[in-house]
């Protein structure tokens, strides 16, 4: 098994790992053929309703098609002719016909049948779709080799890998990507799902990734009893002291890894000595990877980064990308603090929800918490916070004295909440962060 | 309970959650003058809203500042009664 593959399908060639999703799973030793036309030299334009077609789809695609443009399941119908014009789509594949896009070819893959693969051509060019959230979106493009290249050789050949990512996104497609070319099972999960029921499924997984906010809301469901991974990976937002340790404490003996990786940048480092933020020594080290702080904003520039944006503006200046993620130096160590879209402005003064919700996360009985800015007619915004508590039947009022107390002692003033509302939960967007357009 | 009971009362608690001593809270204080910051005001702004289901700073048209606590009192009475 070759860990640099020509394709995809290279890469799980003698394979005997499964690929399960919700209702079915697909033993990949017996791999035919998942797609029946031949699709050699289109743009196409990958839109699943279910995760599992659209890793079959890829295994047939790549090396064949000239480009996959992979759609998450939230972008929204009013963009998909902005995206089909940009992206010179020739073919819509889909699990679900109800996806097609009027007068476009339509191929709808199948659970693999016994076939002979079509010959691989070319390098696919892939087309994964930015975070980002409002306006049409953005895409980027990626290769093979830029997407697998942090991708290691599996230790154990017992590893099965779960996700609470979408596999159609750049955190999930590493986690697919990692266990095709490692040749290791993954379950994959299912947005309609229940936490509960996807905790159940979760139960054989060895190694476990989601975001910060994925972790909370698993942590939350008394169903977590049922998973025991002894790998604990978080990424796509910032993972501060409180949730490490929450999950040093839920999983003592795993190892547990904090990643940075984001759709523009690729994959960049990964920590695991249990501590928020990142060694100051990683800028400026030699290595694949070149990080460099430009007015306290992370820049990255390696081999793994997209190359452009499609159809869009200029992605790399000079090679680098430019994160938009803010960092921090106290001490031997750089902390996140935030994004350079998301501040808000008191009178002037500037704030990183981040930040505040770093403090209130810290309090023993907090799950989780979103800062944002409240208009003011005084002060343009005041910070307001909603906060939710491991237990809701807690005497809100004590905690709330607490949390405020907490935050006074850490912040300044103007950072300090003005409200502070209890709240059951907190809604996440498709790909697992926090949303903070609510 | 009064509008002015309750603009008087989120005063208090706002100058205590933020440290602030009131210097007095008569209806001629300046407001400047009576301890707090603007920050202090945009809380209380924000809270009265929420209570009283009014911001008269962005409902008024006029380009109107209160300027002691007692137009501060009229300015939340007369919106709360419009």
């Amino acid at each position: 098994m070759p860990l640099r593959p020509e394709t995809l399908r290279a890469a799980v060639a003698g394979s005997r790992a499964n690929l399960s999703g919700r209702h079915e799973t697909v033993n990949l030793s017996d791999l035919g053929r998942a797609l029946d036309a031949d699709l050699s030299g289109a743009n196409v334009l990958l839109r699943t309703s279910d995760q599992l077609f659209a890793a079959l789809a890829l295994i047939e695609l790549d090396g064949v098609a000239a480009r996959i443009v992979i759609c998450p399941p939230d972008v929204k119908l009013e963009h998909l002719s902005s995206v089909v014009e940009r992206a010179a789509i020739a073919v819509v594949v889909s699990d679900d016909p109800a996806l097609a896009v009027v007068g476009m070819r339509f191929e709808q893959p199948h659970l693999p049948k016994p076939g002979t693969p079509v010959a691989p051509s070319q390098k696919t060019e892939w087309v994964l779709f930015t975070s980002g959230t409002t306006g049409a979106p953005k895409m980027v493009a990626h290769t093979l080799e830029g997407l697998t290249g942090a991708i290691q050789p599996a230790n154990a050949s017992d590893i099965v890998w779960g996700t609470f990512y979408d596999i159609r996104r750049y955190g999930g497609l590493q986690i697919l990507l990692r266990a095709l070319l490692g040749q290791v099972s993954l379950i994959l999960s299912d947005a309609h799902e229940d936490v509960a029921d996807f905790l159940a499924r979760l139960a054989p997984v060895t190694h476990l990734t989601g975001t910060p906010s994925h972790w909370r809301r698993a942590l939350m469901s008394p169903a977590n009893a049922k998973i025991n991974p002894r790998y604990v990976r978080l990424s796509g937002e910032i993972a501060d002291q409180a949730i490490l340790d929450s999950l040093k404490a839920r999983f003592p003996d795993a190892a547990i890894g904090h990643a940075y990786a984001s759709t523009e940048a690729g994959v960049g480092f990964e920590v695991t000595d249990g501590l928020e933020g990142f060694p100051a020594d990683f800028i400026g080290r030699p290595g694949a990877v070149e990080m460099k702080v430009v007015d306290g904003t992370l820049h990255i520039r390696s081999p793994r980064t997209a190359s452009e944006y499609v159809g869009g503006a200029a992605l790399l200046h000079d090679g680098w990308v430019d994160t938009t993620d803010m960092v921090e130096q106290r001490g031997d160590r750089f902390h996140f603090v935030g994004r350079t879209g998301g501040i808000i402005n008191v009178g002037g003064l500037k704030i990183n929800p981040e930040e505040v919700e770093a403090v209130i996360n810290r309090h023993p009985g907090v799950r989780m918490s979103r800062v944002s800015g409240r208009k003011s007619p005084i002060t343009g915004a005041i910070v307001i916070a909603d906060v939710v508590l491991n237990d809701a039947a807690n005497d809100n009022a004590t905690f709330k004295d607490a949390i405020l107390a907490a935050c006074r002692e850490k912040l300044p003033a103007f950072k300090v909440p003005a409200m502070l509302r209890f709240v059951a939960a907190l809604e996440l967007t498709a790909g697992g962060k926090l949303s903070r357009h609510a | 309970m009064s509008v002015e009971t309750i603009v008087r009362a989120e005063f208090e608690t706002v100058a205590r959650e933020q440290d602030r001593i009131l210097t007095g809270l008569s209806d001629e204080t300046v407001l400047l003058e009576s301890g707090l910051d603007s920050l202090c005001f945009a809380i209380i702004v924000a809270r009265l809203e929420d209570q009283l289901g009014v911001d008269p700073f962005t409902a008024s048209e006029d380009v109107y500042f209160p300027v002691t606590m007692g137009d501060f009192i009229k300015f939340y009475s007369d919106a709360t009664a419009a």
